[in-house]
């Protein structure tokens, strides 16, 4: 049995200690938000924030965050409307929208620590989340205008 | 199962009553996302007033409109309806989306690729909102006993011009209900000045769900008392299980059984690969359990394809006589007349289509029928392929369809459907089976391997005289004859080459397919357009000349083509159109007035497919380790008619992201009948860092009839970046991707 903290709510789950967060948040606590891409931490579509940090939950066994604090897009904001989401509708940002989770809460962590954000810093944040519709100039203007507070 | 899920489960079952309802995760019923599957159908069907199957409205006002097309991330979902909307004046925040089911009969053909969702379906939205807004309009009238003429909507009420006075659509709709329904040809349409959405747009639907977590895609689907299926296919296309042990993948927690599939008959069209399939109660231990199976492989034949040697015969049949597609005037007349030849062949790999959403859905056969829910681009592929593997008729299939994380073709040939089908009738309850990246990567419908061969005779101003096209690939045809050596993929930007040119002649090669090949976004035209407008390039260059000022000479003069294949009724192929945005994307570029060399380049190409026409100039910078920037793109497109302007926009950005991909680093090497490439990190696409910073699209205003916007940025992006990166170092680019071709010497 292992315990962690998901969106503000402590869970308890009795898993195989080595299965990934991510099978965890999907199949075991019905959370759907956070996707499946890759399994191997390479295109960031499972994103989470591990204690605030953004981290790769398919990579994430989840004996290792056993009594930390998980955030998913579900525990993002109350009402969907973190200043990311809000600029990424403002932007129409989405194709498929598959990856956009991960990519939000990419942003999100980034923007927790950094507000004043140059266009190197979001390739140096963003460039590990892939998004194969391709709306990265719209995720570069999304950010910087979340962060300049616009949303 | 967890209390969050026992609570959701209620709620929705509540809501819909029906056997093998979804269960869905926490928190919120996206009944918007999932068809309907209730005795009475539809919410259109139930609708107060509802004339066809696509819209109903009810006494609270509320629109209900039909989707019957997959969303893949085109906005499709949305810019349909809102042609509905239009027509009916109906009130945008007032409408519903409803998911169609697959139905044929009722919604007509539903395969989601080709892009020509508009322009089949335009009209049929059309006449459908006309339809419904007319009975409104006569409802008004005789609730008000005046002339119907005196009457006219107005955002979802019918307004009496004379007095003022309005109803609600919804106020209406008992009464409209029972009035005849108007004949097709009676029915009056909006001018186009009056329309509403048509031209302005909006945003997705589902805005809100995708930027939140809450969009159901195939892989976000939960059916009650589902287990979790992975299969291991055959590595050789046509590969057999000779035995296997399972007995460490069932030692694995959670893991309950393993299940064999059988191999395809015949022809593989959209059949399951075949393999063994571990079962579990969760995604994870069913990938955990197939890395512990032990499978012997019978290979078959295709374990001797492999990419090395497969190149050299493609290349050979690509400089001898093919099979010819069009011929004009005497080119070997021409070639053979003492002129100055220039020749040049070109070669891609194959491409996987790598969608976000790995392929996955979600099945439940019970008593003799089935029922699935599928990110599937033709729920139609989905009703014949299970028809035919489950030997039951087709009214027996259901098929739900949810969004999709991406398709790009491939989410159109449903094997992995009838997988999650063959499993749940073997097991006997519902069945998930998810692909790994590793299978959606290893076990796609490749993009054909491709090699051109274009040699041209010229005249004194460098001018083609003759021009003879070659191009070889594995057709994708074979999937259903397995001995097809050419295709109509020859049409798609090699023989409707709009060149005016005195000898012409265009040739098809042939080659044998050893492993599944299939469309990917513009298919053909990605190959052929690459070498035409390479070669172009290469031509304008030979001759000293101006690379657009060329590309137009090449283009001539406004008229309307006659090739066969390359235009449709009401589509006629107009060079003045092609002419226009060649001049239109090289002048917002500021084409000629900007110097480029010495690591800065600049590239044009421009291209017709899917009835859209598009150029596109590329700019780059290389630096002096070789690595390539594109800090801008400028795409001008004449798609005719645009629905929804702000989403075409975002599937042109999308196509330059695409297309960099495909020239960067898109390449699928095969050896012994095995893709070599498993993941991200050996099939990388592109990234932030490495997508154009800046990408400009112009749309064209027209009044034409609305073409396709999905696929046709893709074809001119890549050769355009390509005779950018000639442009900035001088190095030409017959082949791809360029992460192969050194261009950190070429700089001086």
């Amino acid at each position: 049995m292992i315990t962690l903290k998901v969106n503000g709510t402590e869970r308890t789950v009795d898993v195989d200690p080595d299965m990934p967060l991510l099978w965890v948040l999907r199949d075991t606590l019905g959370l759907t938000g956070t996707k499946f891409g890759c399994g191997m931490a390479l295109c960031g579509a499972c994103t989470v924030h591990i204690n605030g940090e953004a981290a790769r939950s398919c990579v994430t066994p989840i004996s290792s965050v056993s009594g930390k604090s998980i955030t998913t897009i579900e525990g993002l904001s109350a009402n969907g409307l973190h200043p990311l989401q809000k600029a990424w509708m403002e932007l129409n940002v989405p194709q498929c929208g598959y990856c956009q989770s991960g990519q939000i809460m990419q942003a999100a962590a980034m923007l927790n620590k950094k507000r004043d954000i140059t266009d190197q810093d979001i390739d140096d944040e963003m460039s590990g989340n892939i998004c194969r519709c391709g709306c990265f100039k719209r995720i570069r203007t999304a950010i910087k205008s979340a962060a300049e507070g616009r949303a | 199962m967890s209390t969050l899920q026992e609570v959701s489960r209620r709620g929705f079952l509540q809501g819909v009553l029906s056997s093998g309802a979804l269960v869905l995760c926490a928190r919120f019923v996206p009944s918007h996302v999932w068809a309907a599957d209730v005795p009475g159908g539809t919410s259109v069907d139930r609708a107060m007033l509802h004339t066809d199957v696509w819209a109903g409205i009810n006494p609270d006002g509320t629109v209900f409109i039909i989707t019957s097309r997959s969303e893949m991330g085109t906005g499709i979902r949305t810019s349909l309806p809102m042609v509905l909307a239009d027509e009916l004046d109906a009130d945008w925040k007032r409408v519903k989306i409803e998911q169609a089911l697959g139905n044929e009969k009722l919604y007509g053909d539903q395969d989601t690729d080709g892009s020509h969702s508009i322009r089949s379906f335009f009209d049929v939205m059309r006449q459908s909102g006309a339809t419904a807004r007319t009975m409104l309009t006569q409802a008004a009238a005789q609730r008000w006993g005046v002339p119907v003429g005196e009457c006219a909507a107005d955002l979802h009420t019918i307004v009496h011009r004379p007095s003022g006075r309005r109803w609600g659509y919804g106020e209406l709709a008992a009464d409209a209900a029972k009035l005849p329904v108007p004949k097709k040809e009676d029915l009056q349409f909006k001018p186009r000045s009056a329309w509403r959405y048509i031209g302005k747009g909006t945003s997705s639907y589902d805005l809100q769900d995708l930027c939140t977590g809450k969009a159901m895609y195939g892989m976000d689907a939960r059916v009650d008392g589902m287990v979790y299926a992975s299969v291991e296919h055959p590595p050789v296309l046509g590969g057999k299980v000779k035995s296997y042990d399972d007995q460490k993948a069932l030692q694995v927690k959670g893991v309950q059984q393993t299940v064999p599939i059988d191999p395809f008959k015949g022809a593989w069209g959209f059949q399951p690969l075949g393999g063994v399939a571990v079962i579990a109660n969760n995604t994870w231990s069913a990938f955990q359990g197939r890395k512990r199976l032990n499978i012997a492989w019978d290979d078959g034949p295709n374990a001797n394809y492999s990419s090395d040697t497969y190149r050299k015969e493609l290349e050979k049949t690509a400089r001898q006589p093919g099979k010819v597609v069009r011929n004009e005037g005497n080119v070997d007349a021409a070639f053979s007349s003492g002129a100055k030849i220039i020749e040049a062949g070109y070669y891609l790999p194959h491409l996987a289509h790598a969608a976000m959403e790995p392929l996955v859905a979600t099945a439940d056969f019970k008593d003799g029928k089935v029922t699935v829910w599928a990110p599937t681009q033709s729920p139609q592929s989905v009703i014949d392929t299970l028809s035919s593997v489950l030997g039951i008729s087709k009214d027996d299939v259901t098929c739900h369809v949810t969004l999709l994380g991406g398709g790009f073709g491939r989410k159109s040939k449903p094997d992995f459907v009838a997988e999650a089908a063959v499993l749940s009738r073997k097991l006997g309850k519902p069945v998930k089976v998810v692909w790994t990246r590793e299978d959606d990567i290893q076990f796609d419908y490749l993009h054909s391997v491709s090699a051109m061969y274009l040699k041209a005779a010229v005249d004194a101003k460098g001018r083609p005289t003759a021009w003879l096209h070659r191009s070889v690939f594995p057709p994708i045809g074979s999937m259903n004859d397995p001995k097809a050596t050419t295709g109509d993929e020859i049409s798609m930007g090699a023989s409707d080459v709009p060149y005016s040119i005195p000898n012409l002649r265009v040739e098809n090669g042939e080659a044998l397919a050893h492993i599944r090949i299939g469309w990917l976004r513009s298919v053909g035209n990605i190959y052929n357009a690459f070498a035409v407008q390479t070669f172009t390039d290469e031509l304008a260059h030979a001759a000293g000349r101006d690379p657009v000022e060329y590309l137009l000479d090449l283009i001539g003069p406004p008229r309307v083509l006659n090739i066969k294949d390359a235009s449709e009724p009401g589509y006629p192929f107009d060079t003045a159109r092609l002419r226009r945005v060649t001049e239109i994307a090289a002048e917002k570029a500021g084409w000629g007035k900007r110097k480029f060399g010495h690591g800065t380049g600049i590239g044009i190409a421009a291209h017709r497919s899917f009835l859209t026409y598009v150029a596109t100039v590329v700019e780059v910078e290389v630096n002096d380790k070789g690595e390539v920037r594109i800090p801008h793109v400028f795409t001008a497109v004449d798609a005719g008619t645009i629905v929804n302007p702000g989403l075409v926009r975002l599937q042109f950005e999308g196509a330059a992201v695409f297309g960099t991909s495909i020239a960067r680093s898109g390449e699928i090497t095969v050896q012994n009948g095995r893709v070599v490439q498993t993941n991200f990190n050996n099939y990388p696409v592109s990234r932030m860092s490495e997508a154009p910073l800046e990408i400009s699209v112009h749309l064209i205003d027209s009044n034409d009839p609305p073409a396709g916007v999905g696929e046709p940025g893709v074809p001119p992006f890549v050769p355009a970046l390509g005779n950018a990166i000639f442009s900035a170092t001088g190095k030409r680019l017959r082949e791809l991707p360029l992460s192969k071709a050194n261009l950190a010497r070429q700089i001086a």
